[in-house]
């Protein structure tokens, strides 16, 4: 089945056209890179498909229920209400720069969602935020705030937060773009680990060696359309002129 | 009249100055929050008539207002301002002259405050109400301390004010006992009283300051 579709998506700011015309699914189990040059509109497709940004056109269905789509206005339609909370449950995201609430402990910002979003029993929802915690290697840092926190750490934190909400989709949007290539290691090797988990995941990422080893199917972007779409061996050893370019630096190490 | 009676009248007028104060910040604290919602609300007639409320708020003095609020029902509509209307328009005056200064207060906090807090409460769910309440007032709270603290500084002395309508507050009755015994002490009295005041309010004020840095 496919977790998510996103049908002849369409985005602009102002006069820019950032996404042209997009189309792409992700089935269950999948692991997905989306990698292209800055400004080709990888992060705004991810922030299109988790409604941080309002598409200007097409649709988008997460397990076949219907997110968003056009109104007889000509405006998207967002969902509201039970609707909302229904479809924010498909997904989960991971930020570039975390967004942990820095009022809550590790373990609050794991548990808070979970128990007052989803209203589960709170027994339950710690034991399988210290099951996650401990999965990132953070079981010790439970009671710590996020300002004690290395990057690396905060990052691991914040995709905990984000599975203890049972997500059946997880996205990254540059992961570890704002970590040092020492932290960059550390949160890598968990997103790897929670690929051994099965767990769908769509990963606006540079990391190209890493997108090339984890990846099912790899999306490069460029000018607001997808450019190259396949394996990571055939898009890594593609033909396409602007691939090449793109990979130049990367196939040269 | 001797010392002790000056100092205990005045402590009883010390009560009512009190009074003011601590009810105008009942009432303006929240006041100003919703203040502050018609500030930065997105419909313009909303944002620009509070943006007017609160210029005039902030750019007419406060002993003004108390005439205008005290004495204006009477010239308005003749209505009867005696009795308890007198302690009334003093805190109607008080709270809606503070909520336009702590309506600033709180926009300056919120407008601060990170899209990306809002963005990940989002994404986890939370209602537009959870993610105010929860994730973003308590972080505008911990910034917007320090400026409350001046705010709430400035309200001990402006409870003199009350005097411009002859509400016996601690100032009022200092001003009186002064001019019927031509005497200088209870000023004095007052002013050790309200510093007193203030410095209590700034001991508060640090140690909720102190609470809250349990995270940056």
């Amino acid at each position: 089945m496919n977790l998510l579709e996103m049908n002849h998506i369409k985005k602009h700011f102002d006069d820019l056209e950032v996404i042209k015309d997009i189309s792409l699914s992700v089935r269950e189990g999948e692991i997905l890179s989306i990698i292209g040059p800055s400004g080709s509109g990888k992060s705004t497709l991810l922030r299109c498909a988790t409604m941080l940004e309002t598409i200007d056109g097409g649709e988008i269905r997460y397990l076949n229920d219907r997110a968003v789509y056009m109104g007889e206005n000509g405006r998207a339609v967002m969902p509201k209400g039970a609707d909302a909370k229904r479809i924010y449950s498909y997904f989960g995201l991971v930020f570039q720069n975390f967004n942990l609430f820095p009022h809550y402990s590790v373990l609050k910002n794991v548990m808070d969602a979970p128990l007052h979003v989803q209203k589960r029993d709170k027994a339950e929802v710690k034991k399988e935020a210290m099951e996650w915690l401990d999965k990132m290697g953070l079981a010790d840092k439970a009671d710590a705030y996020p300002y004690q926190l290395s990057g690396g750490q905060c990052q691991r934190v914040a995709i905990a937060r984000a599975l203890a909400s049972n997500p059946k989709i997880l996205f990254f949007d540059e992961p570890t773009s704002a970590l040092d290539p020492e932290l960059t290691g550390e949160v890598l090797k968990v997103i790897k680990s929670l690929a051994d988990l099965h767990i769908t995941m769509v990963i606006v990422t540079h990391e190209m060696q890493f997108a090339k080893d984890i990846s099912d199917r790899v999306i490069f972007m460029d000018k607001g359309v997808i450019a190259q779409e396949g394996t990571p061996e055939a898009v890594f050893s593609s033909d396409n002129a602007r691939m090449k370019e793109f990979l130049g630096r990367f196939n040269q190490n | 009249m001797d010392f002790t009676k000056i100092l205990e009248m005045l402590a009883g007028g010390m009560l009512k100055s009190m009074g003011i104060f601590i009810l105008t910040l009942v009432f303006s604290l929240p006041l100003g929050l919703i203040i502050s919602f018609g500030r930065m609300s997105k419909n313009k007639i909303v944002s620009f008539i509070v943006k007017i409320y609160i210029s005039v708020m902030r750019g007419t003095p406060l002993m003004l207002q108390l005439l205008v609020v005290f004495f204006g029902p009477f010239y308005l509509w003749e209505a009867n301002i005696g009795g308890p209307y007198r302690f009334i328009a003093v805190i109607l005056a008080f709270a809606l002259n503070y909520a336009a200064y702590f309506a600033e207060i709180y926009r300056s906090g919120i407008e601060s405050m990170p899209s990306g807090q809002y963005e990940a409460a989002q994404i986890l769910g939370y209602s537009r109400a959870q993610t105010f309440f929860k994730i973003i007032l308590p972080q505008v709270i911990k910034r917007i301390l320090p400026a409350v603290t001046n705010e709430v500084i400035t309200l001990v002395k402006d409870t003199s004010l009350a005097f411009a309508i002859a509400y016996t507050e601690m100032f009022t009755l200092a001003k009186q006992i002064a001019a019927k015994e031509t005497t200088f002490v209870p000023f004095i009295v007052a002013a050790v009283f309200y510093y007193i005041f203030n410095l209590l309010v700034a001991v508060i004020m640090e140690h909720a300051e102190k609470k809250l840095n349990y995270y940056q």
